[in-house]
């Protein structure tokens, strides 16, 4: 059944304070709207329960790119599309860039947010896997102040986070530290284009004399919510890449990733493509030798 | 239309237009009931088929996405704003002319995410022209003869991109 337009209030508050202030003087009550591509899905659809909403599209307060020597700040309204036009993007942080430019078509990548994909959780949200691997921090916003919490303390179950009720997500902190490291991100859907993803691995690690000095691991779709993979990371840290070293962290992998069976894959077959595609990250360690 | 309704005001094919309706009404329902703009098509109703593709503020959105209220303020345009001065636009004549279009629901959106690519690539390679449209589905031409409309339309010397005076 189709949503009913007049069924539901939409106020545009134009600023970051009075929708803060909103929040705070009606907890719970307020449902933010940014660019809508979730919430206005579930809308066709008659499924959108908020009765009350408040557009974050428009306020110039949550829609900027911020590059300081250390850092990228990222405000939670930015596009898809702001992403892969961002030059400091593209050059340090390119495996965001590059998921940026998966995400659904460019009439999508326009409206869709980084923060709007966050929060609505999604286990195969595609901007997850690269901002756990570049150690992203999340701010949040409220009539309180600001907090910042690591990204991989941000979901805490399927499609539920830490944000409180009046709370908003303000800006991602990323830093500008992987430059050296080698990178990898894969999807693997059914379609290039609008197609939300079976398995995405995204990986990066620091290699010195021939060894893994650092390494991180993060894949959407292999849990309840995107994650890192720290047995699989344990397995390949601090030394060479064997043969041996492969098969470990693909068993090291296989033991703690939970995937799902869904409509779109069975938790069979995308086991299966995450070890694979790890084995092609760290093959390609390998066979690159040392930096 | 409801007078109750608070004004939202918002360009349209160079045009100032005002509503009164509810904010979370899909824009697309408002270029198509309200301003009986009926060229925008709904496909899908859910951001999948592209058939319901405008431009606003210079960018490519899928209209069946966006609640009015979010297009306050906005230039938008939509394939009515295509053709100039009762000429086609270059990319309607090379639709026309390659057979670009056939049932017709989804040549709007098309024309749109065409628009909107060549407006930032004049020249774009077949593998741009397939990332620009990858939104966009069609039912009937097998997309091929899409694409040869838009290299066809790109390949002409002068492209007045009657867009250009809505778009950024
Ligand atoms: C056709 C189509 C294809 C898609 N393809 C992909 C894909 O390939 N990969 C992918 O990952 N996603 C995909 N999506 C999903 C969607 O586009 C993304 O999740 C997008 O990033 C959501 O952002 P939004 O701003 O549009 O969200 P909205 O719908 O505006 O909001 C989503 C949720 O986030 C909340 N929210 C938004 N901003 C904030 C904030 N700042 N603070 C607190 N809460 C907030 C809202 O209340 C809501 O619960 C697709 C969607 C469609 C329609
Ligand atoms: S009708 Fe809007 S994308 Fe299909
Ligand atoms: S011409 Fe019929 S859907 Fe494209």
């Amino acid at each position: 059944m189709r949503g009913n337009a007049e069924a539901h209030e939409l106020i545009a508050p134009g600023s970051l304070d009075a929708a803060l202030d909103l929040l705070a003087d009606e907890p719970g009550e307020w449902t933010p709207i940014a660019g809508g591509t979730e919430l206005m899905v579930a809308h066709a659809a008659g499924g959108l329960n908020a009765k009350r909403l408040m557009s974050l599209w428009g306020i110039p307060a949550l829609r900027f790119i911020e590059t300081t020597p250390g850092n990228i700040v990222i405000g939670a309204c930015t596009t898809f599309r702001d992403l892969r036009d961002n030059g400091a993007v593209a050059d340090d942080l390119h495996l965001l860039a590059k998921a940026a430019s998966w995400i659904g078509s460019i009439a999508n990548q326009s409206r869709a947010t980084v923060g709007g994909n966050l929060v609505n959780g999604s286990p195969a949200a595609d901007s997850s896997p690269a901002l756990l691997v570049y150690d992203a921090e999340i701010e949040l916003a409220s009539v309180r102040g600001k907090r910042r919490v690591p990204y991989t303390e941000f979901h805490t179950g399927y499609k539920r986070t830490v944000l409180e009720k009046d709370e908003l997500v303000y800006a991602i902190h990323l830093p500008r530290r992987f430059a050296r490291h080698r990178q990898y991100l894969r999807k693997v859907g059914t379609r290039r284009a609008m197609a939300i993803s079976k398995v995405a691995l995204a990986a990066n690690a620091l290699i010195e004399d021939g060894s893994v000095r650092e390494i991180r691991l993060a894949a959407a779709s292999l849990a309840a919510f995107p994650a890192r993979l720290y047995r699989a990371e344990d397995a390949v840290c601090g030394g060479a890449v064997s043969p041996e070293v492969i098969q470990a962290a693909r068993r090291a992998l296989l033991a703690e990733v939970v995937p799902i069976d869904d409509i779109r894959s069975t938790a069979d077959y995308r086991k299966c493509v995450a070890a694979n595609l790890l084995e092609e990250f760290l093959v390609s360690l390998k066979t690159e030798g040392p930096q | 239309m409801n007078a109750g309704w608070p004004a939202i005001e918002f360009v349209v094919n160079g045009e100032t237009r005002n509503v009164h309706v509810p904010p979370m009404k899909r824009l697309l329902d408002v270029l198509r009931e309200d301003l009986h703009l009926t060229g925008s098509k709904e496909g899908c109703g859910e951001g999948e088929c592209g058939s319901c593709s405008v431009r606003m503020n210079g960018e490519l959105v899928n209209s069946c996405l966006v609640p009015v209220l979010q297009a306050q303020g906005a230039c938008i345009q939509t394939v009515e704003g295509l053709a100039c001065d009762g000429e086609l636009h270059p990319l309607q004549q090379a639709f026309l002319h390659c057979g670009g279009a056939q049932c017709g629901i989804c040549t709007p959106g098309m024309l749109m995410a065409a628009a909107q690519l060549l407006a930032n690539n004049p020249r774009p390679t077949v593998a741009e022209i397939r990332e620009g449209l990858a939104g966009n589905l069609c039912r009937c031409t097998g997309f091929k003869r899409i694409f040869d409309s838009v290299l066809s339309a790109a390949a002409q010397t002068e492209i007045p991109m009657a867009s250009e005076t809505h778009a950024r």
